[in-house]
């Protein structure tokens, strides 16, 4: 018998599934950041840093694990930054208008809903392809935001709204108790609940999911209607720590939040990815845009060093799979 | 006890009939082996100038078989080609077009937004005088050669998609001439046109006939055999099993020798005495799909069949039943309710499908045995919606024990395994979902002789249980060896109701083919 046979016999080997092994890899990679800037600049290992890195993670995570639900099922939300610009100005005349902030937060998260309702129904009774239909919806919410604040800012929020975005509490930012939050809810909704399993189901093959009795068309709006409803939650927590609301607001998230999805290892075909996946990619995109500033390296390079990124990270899943 | 249609098929071989001359084309001992499959087994076959030879077959006898390896898409295991007596190679389409050979197949081969001369000098453009340009003027004059040889009246600048079937059937034919095909292979192309535009393209191979092309011509239909075919060949389980002209048979000698098919059936059916409930009913149904009027009924206890040819509407009415496909017309009924909605609606009131095509329709080939196993029972196994990974996977566990799913674990992507097992999940899933109305669409497809008999012991295990089972199968023997009572399909529609007496392959054949 040969000797790597008796090693292989004798050690008890732990089975870990592809998507574990992937997502350890990428806790390591987290990780290895980490060491790796505290090294390198002393400013990366403070508190204050460590809290603003979480709190601009947690405004990605918010439109990313939103996106990564979608993403589950195949398909893509290209709308979710316009969705954020049009949510956020109505949020903000609501709150100017009665004082309150609590009406103007539910205007910001209806308003997210209601479009990512429009694109549910879209993809799911129309049958007009995910891709096409929310890029249009894009354009749409743009031309609406554009007309309807018409080149002016609203501005100047009362206190305890603003809160919401750059308050604290027990010395951590209130965005990021939000994120942890989503994360869990998020994470027990995609694992632990049936609609979350059908979600995957879909992703996988969509044609053997509707042949099965998933009720196909119910779940591909509820998951537009739930990204729609987290870029709302993102953009009141934006409205909140920015304290003002212009046409363009959010224009520049969409595609960081696509990158985050696919660094934390889903699919686009559908079928593979996590929300907690999520998490950790928006974590490593914000640590290394980060460490990019503290390091004084020109903010031109950091699209490119994103690029480079994600087809990494795409291309390391595909090997890992391959091998399988 | 019914003695079991397994008896070894005769072979009478008439000596090929006596013919003047040489054969244009003629193929000896021809064999092509697919991983599995004996697609041909030995063949030969040939035809003479401006002859109308007819072959025969159930589904699956190894027509297409024979008409791929004749257009040179397949090359055979073994066997020889003589074109004119001379013996040659054919080792590739551009090899069988140089000896004039031209298949026309069901699914046409035009590009539907060219237009008609476009299609048919396609890949042939004339070069005009300036180079790299085309010369639009002699293409369309040629063209119209082409269509005043086969006597289509329309203007080759026509876009082919705004044409209908017949008329693109017929540029088919002109684009095969205009390659001075000799040859002409067609399979079934009456299937789709209308009683005038038949007697058009029968006039055509007529003239096409006088000029001494060699047609060769698949038909499902008996008139059609009796009317045009010179000469007939038959062949069953890719092999040839009878060679005959018409004068000197007979339609019901020809479905003899078409059926007989050798099954492997190793365990013995209980027949039920005593059928249950109507479990299903359809009435008057007719679905987005095409088909029309379905009448039929299954209980609980019984296997019923639903054969006929491929196209016939099977698959359709099982989509339509399960909701896959819009109901236009009549209804369908599941324990005495009427059905309405989706898929998730049938599978709630109980009816699962186990369709055709396992890989691309009835599992997630990415994710593991175990989520494949729970997908279908998700709200069954979890009522209060909360899903539990550990409570799946034992449920998986029993599903895997209980139909000897041969799977090293539960956590096994369902890729990898044999397209038996695989089958048993798409079953299992159902099982689990508490499912009452079983619908399989050819359970038995790309299955190994082992599996086939595990997955009718299956079958017959659930009908015992009390489930009602619909079986759409085109193996003939299998639904006579396996159903109480079969469905026979033509056209889109039920055309007649085997019971058990009555249920033999020849008549299955006999009703599916039968076109007065």
């Amino acid at each position: 018998m040969s000797l790597a046979g008796d090693i292989s016999a004798g050690t008890p080997r732990i089975h870990l599934s592809k998507d574990m092994q992937q997502l350890i890899y990428r806790l390591l990679a987290a990780g290895l950041l980490c060491v790796a800037l505290s090294v390198a600049t002393d400013a990366f290992f403070t508190t204050n840093n460590i809290l603003n890195v979480l709190r601009q993670a947690s405004l990605l995570f918010f439109l990313a694990s939103g996106l990564t639900l979608v993403i589950l099922t195949g398909g893509l939300d290209l709308s979710v930054g316009a969705n954020i610009g049009l949510s956020a100005c109505l949020a903000a005349t609501v709150i100017k208008a009665t004082g309150s902030p609590a009406l103007g937060t539910l205007t910001g998260l209806a308003t997210g809903c209601a479009i990512g309702v429009c694109n549910g129904l879209m993809v799911a009774k129309l049958r007009i392809p995910s891709f096409i239909a929310t890029y249009g919806m894009l354009w749409v919410l743009h031309g609406l935001t554009y007309y309807y604040m018409a080149g002016e800012t609203i501005h100047g929020f009362p206190p305890g709204f603003r809160q919401i975005g750059s308050g604290y509490f027990l010395g951590i930012p209130i965005p990021v108790y939000l994120m942890i939050g989503f994360l869990i809810a998020g994470t027990v909704f995609a694992q632990r609940t049936v609609w979350g399993q059908q979600i995957y189901a879909i992703g996988a093959n969509p044609v053997a999911a509707r042949l099965t009795g998933i009720p196909v068309d119910r779940r591909l709006i509820l998951v537009y209607a739930f990204s729609g409803a987290m870029a709302g939650v993102a953009s009141i927590v934006f409205l909140a720590r920015l304290n003002s609301a212009e046409g363009d607001i959010g224009e520049a998230m969409t595609l960081p939040a696509i990158a985050a999805v696919l660094i934390g290892g889903a699919s686009l075909f559908g079928g593979v990815g996590s929300v907690f996946g999520t998490f950790v990619g928006a974590l490593i995109l914000t640590l290394v845009l980060n460490g990019m500033n503290l390091l004084a390296v020109n903010s031109s390079w950091q699209p490119l060093v994103t690029g480079v990124i994600v087809i990494f990270a795409v291309w390391l899943d595909m090997i890992g799979r391959k091998r399988s | 006890m019914r003695a079991v249609m397994a008896t070894t098929p005769r072979l009478e071989l008439a000596a090929p009939p006596a013919v003047p001359g040489t054969p244009i084309l003629e193929l000896k001992g021809i064999s092509k082996t697919f991983p599995g499959v004996k697609a041909l087994d030995d063949v030969s076959f040939a035809v003479w100038p401006g002859e109308v030879h007819m072959l025969l077959g159930e589904n699956g006898a190894g027509k297409s078989s024979l008409m791929k390896v004749l257009c040179g898409a397949y090359q055979a295991d073994a066997g020889e080609y003589f074109h004119n007596g001379e013996k040659v190679e054919i080792r590739s389409p551009a090899d069988a077009r140089r000896f004039g050979i031209a298949v026309i197949f069901q699914e046409f081969s035009l590009v539907p937004y060219l237009d008609v001369a476009q299609n048919i000098f396609l890949g042939r453009e004339f070069p005009s005088r300036i180079p790299g340009l085309l010369d639009r003027r002699r293409l369309y004059r040629e063209a119209q050669k082409v269509l005043d040889l086969i006597g289509l009246e329309v203007d080759p600048r026509t876009k082919v998609h705004q044409l209908g079937v017949a008329q693109q059937q017929m540029v088919e034919i002109g684009k095969a001439l205009s390659q001075d095909a000799r040859i002409l292979v067609m399979d079934e192309p009456t299937a789709a046109l209308s009683d005038r535009e038949t007697e058009r393209l029968f006039e055509v191979m007529r003239q096409l006939q006088a000029k001494g092309v060699a047609l060769v011509y698949i038909s499902h239909r008996m008139a059609e055999v009796f009317a045009l075919g010179d000469r007939i060949t038959v062949l069953r389980d890719g092999k040839l099993v009878g060679r005959a002209l018409p004068g000197e048979t007979s339609p019901d000698e020809l479905v003899r020798m078409m059926v007989g098919r050798n099954v492997d059936m190793s365990y013995p059916r209980r027949f039920a005495t005593e059928p249950g409930e109507v479990v299903l009913e359809t009435k008057g149904l007719s679905s987005s799909n095409g088909i029309r009027d379905i009448d039929l009924k299954v209980r609980a206890g019984e296997i019923v069949g639903l054969c006929g040819l491929v196209g016939s509407g099977r698959t359709e009415v099982a989509r339509a039943i399960f909701g896959a496909d819009a109901v236009t017309a009549g209804e369908v009924r599941i324990f005495g309710k009427q059905r309405t909605g989706g898929p998730d609606a049938a599978a709630f009131a109980g009816v699962g499908l186990i369709p055709e095509s396992r890989k691309a329709e009835g599992l997630a080939l990415i994710r593991t045995v175990s989520d494949n196993l729970a997908v279908a029972g998700l709200p069954k196994l979890f009522p209060n919606m909360m899903f539990s990974p550990g409570k799946a996977r034992r449920s998986a566990q029993e599903l895997i024990q209980r139909l000897r799913i041969a799977t090293p674990s539960p956590n096994q992507s369902v890729a990898v395994l044999s397209g038996g097992n695989q089958q048993k999940v798409v079953i299992g899933k159902w099982l689990a979902a508490g499912t009452r109305l079983f619908i399989f669409d050819e359970p038995t497809r790309g299955i190994d002789v082992g599996a086939k008999s595990e997955i009718f012991a299956l079958i017959d295990q659930l009908v015992a249980e009390g489930a009602a089972v619909l079986m759409i199968s085109s193996e003939q023997a299998e639904i006579v060896h396996v159903c109480d009572r079969a469905y026979v399909m033509r056209g889109k529609r039920i055309v007649g109701e085997l019971g058990r007496a009555d249920l033999s392959e020849e008549n299955i054949v006999r009703m599916g083919m039968h076109d007065e």
